[in-house]
């Protein structure tokens, strides 16, 4: 057990710290209007553009594909350092480079991984994903997305939701029914979709934020040729979820540290926040819970490194992932609830916190309430944690 | 950066699991609610080397770090086993006979008035520490009226009018590493504590039957134990975290880590517990089944060395600075 990072850790901390700092003075800010998504995919592919070029792309992929083969160590502290610096997020690429890419890698011919991963990891190919459906959220499993077999193409029809940035996606990691007289699990099939065939509608859909990455889309009479399939038909489920291990692995890496940042912004507000006397800070239950959140962000930084050295030695995190995600979708709420505490009137406006501070705590506030549904809601994980760590039966669903 | 368990630490904690699972079993713990403090096994476990765990090879001790001590101390709370292990542990090296087991030691923060003092009926010196260094009394000359129903049944509580001055055995920083290394057995305690309730509630869920099924296989039951088990590995980064920093294997500073590991160790233990006696329904409010005893030990434990409320605004006064 030692937390301490070796010399060629240490090396490869300083050597990235040293080009953030030469680098980001050049990096623009965001686009000022965050519904205009072709200026945040402008933005955020060059931003993937530079770190390609700077040998920082596919951090985690491995060398052969175009990646840079890092160590989940590595990988964490690339995550911690570009985040602490105020380096741009993952965005529009971010099912490219997590989802995506990482399944290509684990499971596409040598044709499909030739043609997609190198414009990935450049920043020239953007991703979507289309596994949710109206009738299947939970149940992914029972998606009704159906594709029809006819001589070199499937003939796609069917309805796909939560497909962020599908607006600006040139592919799309879909989900199809290729067979719908087996079990729900046993005849889905993984494709690839390029988003500029015809029949694809693609309707924004407005989050509770006032944001517009969100999107429907329908897919009507859309000819995919089957040499887009990723795996074997109707083993799509098995490919899927080669997808979610990557998911649940270092994946919030950057959240903690971000979320480290805002707390620490937050009691610089309680100390500006003035009451009828005094100020926020001056209340001592609001100081000691500010102090509890710090104590549980630091004991969720500690849990990542486990998780992190865990999948070092044993190539995953199994339900660990979901545990992580259980507690930290907890502690973001408490903060959100807490800011709401703090910032009283101030509160009432969306990026416009009086001039209290630079960060939007009332859009984090409103945030936090993905935590618990995105990626496998808080139920979901329950049951995760429930039956695989400690293998309770499982029941009716 | 490698947060596992080495070999070796795998190995020692097994080797207390299992000296625990034989020695400590639960009916031989809950004995000792009539019998008190049971000393032949408690020089079971200073043979094995709890006490002198991490006191230096020079000195007679073992010479583990800390991190070694989390893995013990988390299955000495697991079992539940009574005594005052801290403060018995903090004393070896510097009261003859703490290390060997022979001479049991409870400790106490100075307060003005009267005090509850934990495991003075058990211990033979009480070791008071405050802000001029540590002071030693032996257990007799601290006179005071036992309670008659301890809030845990196996942590004995003796009132006292006042708190008798001592013998000063160390100095101001010896006092404070004290309540540093104190509050952090005491979150490895806990963590095991927090692992037992778990354990239990999980055990029961899966084999009593309602409605023709287990409960466990309910989302409700199902989600209640997931929380737990989820409290307990927040928890467990927490305390092996402070481990690794107060053997100088860690990152930052062993105040803060020890500090968080402490608040995380109150909140999640009781938690557990109370989930603990939940799980059980009517059966776990009642004195037969095990649950109580680890919300119990939980709220005690609570109590002992850094106060949770401080800590927390230490950390606050962190983010400002």
């Amino acid at each position: 057990m030692d937390l301490r990072y070796t010399e060629e850790e240490e090396h490869f901390r300083d050597e990235l710290r040293s080009w953030l700092s030469s680098t980001l003075p050049d990096v623009p800010p965001l686009p000022a209007d965050h519904t205009d998504l072709v200026a945040r995919r402008a933005y955020d592919t060059a931003w993937q553009a530079r770190l390609h070029e700077a040998g920082y792309a596919g951090i985690h992929w491995p060398a052969e594909f175009g990646g840079r083969g890092s160590t989940p160590t590595e990988h964490l502290i690339f995550l911690e350092e570009t985040e602490r610096a105020g380096a741009p997020y993952v965005g529009v690429n971010f099912v490219g480079q997590l989802h995506a890419g990482p399944t290509l890698i684990a499971e596409a011919t040598d044709e499909q991984r030739a043609t997609h991963l190198a414009p990935i990891l450049r920043g020239d190919h953007v991703w979507c994903q289309g596994f949710s459906e109206p009738g299947a959220g939970s149940d992914l499993a029972s998606l009704a997305t159906r594709a029809v077999d006819d001589g070199d193409d499937y003939v796609v029809t069917g309805q796909k939701i939560w497909t962020s940035f599908a607006q600006v996606a040139d592919y799309c990691e879909l989900l199809v029914r290729t067979d719908t007289e087996v079990p729900k699990h046993k005849g889905i099939t993984w494709i690839i979709m390029p988003m500029d065939l015809p029949g694809i509608e693609i309707r924004p859909i407005e989050t509770a934020l006032g944001s517009g990455e969100f999107a429907e889309m329908f897919l009507d009479e859309v000819r995919i040729p089957k040499v887009n399939r990723v795996g074997d038909e109707n083993d799509g489920w098995r490919v899927t979820n080669v997808t979610f291990s990557f998911e649940r692995g270092t994946a919030f890496i950057s959240e903690v540290i971000s979320s480290q940042r805002l707390l620490a912004d937050l009691a610089r507000v309680a100390q500006k926040v003035t009451r009828r006397s005094g100020t926020a800070w001056d209340d001592m239950g609001i100081r000691r819970e500010l102090g509890v959140l710090d104590a549980e962000l630091d004991a969720l930084w500690s849990l990542t490194k486990r998780n992190v050295s865990q999948a070092q030695r044993t190539g995953s995190v199994g339900p660990g992932g979901s545990v992580f995600k259980l507690a930290y979708a907890d502690v973001r709420k408490r903060m959100a609830d807490l800011a709401e505490q703090i910032l009283g009137r101030a509160g009432l406006a969306i990026g416009d916190t009086l001039d209290l501070s630079d960060m939007d705590h009332v859009a984090e506030r409103l945030y936090t309430l993905t935590l618990t549904i995105a990626a496998g809601t808080s139920e979901i994980q329950r049951n995760i944690v429930g039956e695989r760590l400690l293998g309770l039966p499982r029941g009716d669903r | 950066m490698d947060f596992e368990l080495t070999e070796d630490q795998e190995a020692l904690a097994e080797g207390v699991a299992s000296l625990c699972a034989g020695r400590f079993g639960i009916e031989a713990v809950r004995a000792m609610e009539e019998s008190g403090l049971d000393r032949g096994r408690w020089r079971e476990l200073a043979d094995t080397g709890v006490f002198s765990l991490c006191l230096a090879e020079a000195d007679g001790g073992v010479g583990l770090g800390w991190a070694e001590a989390a893995v013990v101390f988390e299955q000495l709370g697991r079992r539940l086993v009574p005594g005052p292990l801290v403060a018995t542990t903090l004393a070896a090296g510097l009261i003859e006979g703490a290390a060997d087991g022979s001479v049991v030691v409870a400790t106490v923060e100075r307060t003005s008035g009267s005090a509850n003092v934990e495991h003075a009926v058990w211990a033979d010196v009480i070791v008071i520490s405050d802000d001029e260094g540590l002071w030693s009394v032996p257990a007799e000359e601290l006179v005071g009226t036992d309670a008659r129903q301890p809030l845990d049944p196996l942590t004995p509580v003796r009132r006292i009018p006042g708190l008798p001055k001592g013998v000063r055995i160390a100095d101001a920083d010896a006092a404070d590493e004290w309540r540093l290394h104190g509050s952090f057995l005491v979150a490895a305690l806990q963590l095991g504590v927090a692992i037992g309730a778990t354990e239990l509630a999980v055990a029961y869920a899966k084999e009593r039957e309602q409605f023709g099924q287990p409960i466990g296989r309910f989302q409700a039951v199902k989600h209640r134990c997931a929380d737990m088990i989820t409290r307990v590995e927040v928890l467990r980064a927490a305390v092996y975290a402070a481990g690794a920093t107060l053997d100088g294997n860690g990152v930052g500073a062993p105040e803060r880590s020890v500090g968080v590991a402490k608040i995380l160790a109150s909140t999640a233990a009781a938690a557990c517990g109370k989930d603990c006696v939940q799980v059980h329904g009517g059966m776990g409010y009642t004195w037969e089944v095990d649950a109580h005893l680890y919300l119990k030990r939980a709220w005690a434990h609570d109590l002992a060395f850094a106060d949770g409320d401080e800590l927390a605004e230490d950390l606050a006064a962190g983010l400002v600075s």
